[in-house]
């Protein structure tokens, strides 16, 4: 974990709701895909959790979709700097992928996933990536990803764009493992349709975001976890659903 | 050269400075950014007989300079704090460190009391009467004259280490409660604890923690803190330890001039990790400012 200052190089949006942010800064303490940054913002007590999308060099990508008063402060933002605490949470583990592993990508959980892919074919795999959205008008970075040289099949609740239904309906075929972040539903929903051993990246309200507060407890097969910092990533074998 | 020496309860402190139970783990986390030892002191995650959970998620709601948590305790129980905790945090803080304990009953209390006051790193045992998150226990010791002493007495009968009480806001008359609990044996009295506080989410229309009110703490309360404090400490003769709000060296100033020996930092630490590091390197200057030699000559100085 660092504090430090980020300066902020760009902020456009790519859908309607979400906003795709660069920041420039010492990204050092980012150390695995799926950890996040807190923001901090004036006038706001607590900082705003959000995933890291993508690092390179010292610009630092987050995309966050604008839905409550900080992220709303956020996407106004033109220019300036921000305090940041980065290097936040365990982060996914590509160690166990395997040669095929599948990367699972829902709605406002879809940035991470993108860190972990490059990650992953970085180290000559070949992963497959569900990205799932509720219409076709919430899509986005199914070209990014495509860049990276994946396998892309994208989903949508209504049928608008690309395959009909959930994540789970494109989970077919074989696959080594699984790497999974999105709502609650989905997670519980790929974990039941999964065939492999996998990960999940979870969500929890916050009040410190790196293990002081105890605010974002969970109950796992292995004892109680601080969902800021030994996770946001779970194993599948270690989660006890509360829903 | 600024004096920031104090010595609360008979143990010598480096500065006035402790981090508050609940907002600082056991330490480590915070060892990892910077050297713990700079602190007075700190006082550790609220510690119980058994292990506890605590509460459901959400525990946490954000409010105007401050927030409402609901964790309800949640600590691996004073067995593993001894055996596990307290080893690890020898590793990376050298001095006395406050422990805060909670408990059921009264039994509770001098049981996990006991045990931490045969620990050497433990130097003050704060008795936590004043936890609004847990029902049958925690608060309800702290909203009577009458439970408050008997807890006192009750852990003073059994234990050698400093006895610092800590008190609840959520109460009518905080002056009668710290009395009583002087009157106990009490060593000393820190206050205060979170205020009970509630929010609604507009979107669910349900209220935001699962446990639908929690602790209300942040910068939002320090002059309800500063006000009690300065009741207290103009009735008591045992120290006080000032607690509530305090996010600046100025803070801790007035806290002092407001009667506290001490104080402790609370929801600042979870905004800014470096908060008591930041107020410790600040308040040298702040004195210089403020014409203050030495931080021992202005406690109660507003009494």
């Amino acid at each position: 974990m660092k504090q430090g200052l980020f300066e902020i190089k760009e902020n456009k949006p790519v859908t309607e709701n979400v906003m795709k942010m660069k920041l420039e800064g010492d990204t050092g303490a980012i150390t695995a895909p799926g950890q996040f940054v807190n923001i901090r913002l004036d006038g706001l007590f607590l900082r705003r959790p959000i995933s890291v999308c993508d690092v390179e060099g010292n610009i630092l990508t987050i995309l966050y979709k604008a839905i409550g008063k900080g992220t709303e402060q956020m996407q106004k933002m033109t220019s300036g700097s921000l305090d940041i605490l980065s290097g936040l949470g365990n982060g996914y583990d590509t160690s166990c992928s395997g040669e095929n592993p599948l990367v699972i990508g829902g709605g406002v959980g879809v940035p991470p996933m993108y860190m972990l892919t490059k990650k992953l074919i970085g180290e000559g795999k070949k992963p497959r990536v569900i990205l799932g959205f509720n219409r076709s008008d919430e899509i986005f970075y199914e070209k990014e990803f495509k860049d990276l040289g994946a396998q892309v099949t994208v989903t949508t609740v209504d049928g608008s764009y690309g395959t009909k239904g959930f994540v789970t309906d494109a989970m077919t075929g074989e696959y080594s493992y699984f790497y999974a972040c999105g709502p609650e539903p989905m997670l519980k929903a790929v974990y039941k349709t999964s065939k492999t051993e996998g990960q999940l990246s979870f969500e929890e309200r916050m009040g410190c975001g790196f293990g002081a507060c105890m605010g974002c407890s969970c109950k796992t097969v292995y004892g109680n976890k601080r969902i800021c910092k030994d996770g946001p990533v779970l194993r599948k074998e270690e989660i006890l659903w509360q829903i | 050269m600024a004096d920031m020496k104090v010595n609360l309860c008979g143990i010598e402190m480096d500065n006035p400075v402790m981090a508050a139970s609940g907002t600082f783990g056991y330490g480590y986390e915070f060892a990892e950014l910077y050297d713990i030892n700079i602190l007075g002191s700190f006082s550790f995650k609220g510690t119980t007989k058994d292990e506890r959970f605590g509460n459901p998620t959400p525990r946490i709601a954000e409010c105007t300079a401050g927030l409402i948590n609901s964790v309800g305790l949640q600590n691996p129980g004073v067995d593993k704090v001894i055996s596990e905790e307290l080893p690890r945090l020898a590793k990376c803080f050298s001095k006395k460190v406050m422990a805060n304990v909670s408990g059921f009953s009264t039994e509770e209390y001098v049981y996990t009391c006991k045990k931490l006051d045969s620990c050497p790193q433990v130097g003050w045992l704060e008795v936590n009467v004043s936890c609004p998150n847990v029902h049958g226990g925690g608060m309800s010791f702290g909203t009577s004259p009458e439970a408050a002493a008997e807890v006192t007495r009750a852990v003073k009968a059994a234990t050698t280490k400093p006895v610092i009480i800590k008190l609840s806001p959520n109460v009518t008359d905080i002056v009668s409660i710290a009395k009583a609990c002087e009157e106990g044996g009490a060593d000393g009295i820190s206050l205060i604890n979170t205020l009970l506080g509630m929010r609604i989410d507009l979107k669910t229309k349900r209220p935001v923690v699962a446990n639908r009110m929690g602790g209300f703490s942040g910068s939002a309360i320090f002059p309800v803190a500063l006000r009690m404090v300065y009741q207290v400490a103009s009735a008591v003769k045992i120290p006080v330890v000032g607690v509530g709000g305090i996010s600046t060296a100025e803070d801790v100033i007035e806290m002092m001039l407001a009667g506290a020996t001490a104080v402790e930092v609370g929801a600042a630490n979870l905004v800014n990790p470096y908060a008591c590091r930041d107020i410790i390197e600040e308040l040298p200057e702040k004195m210089k400012k403020y014409n203050i030699e030495s931080l021992k000559s202005i406690i109660g100085g507003a009494i």
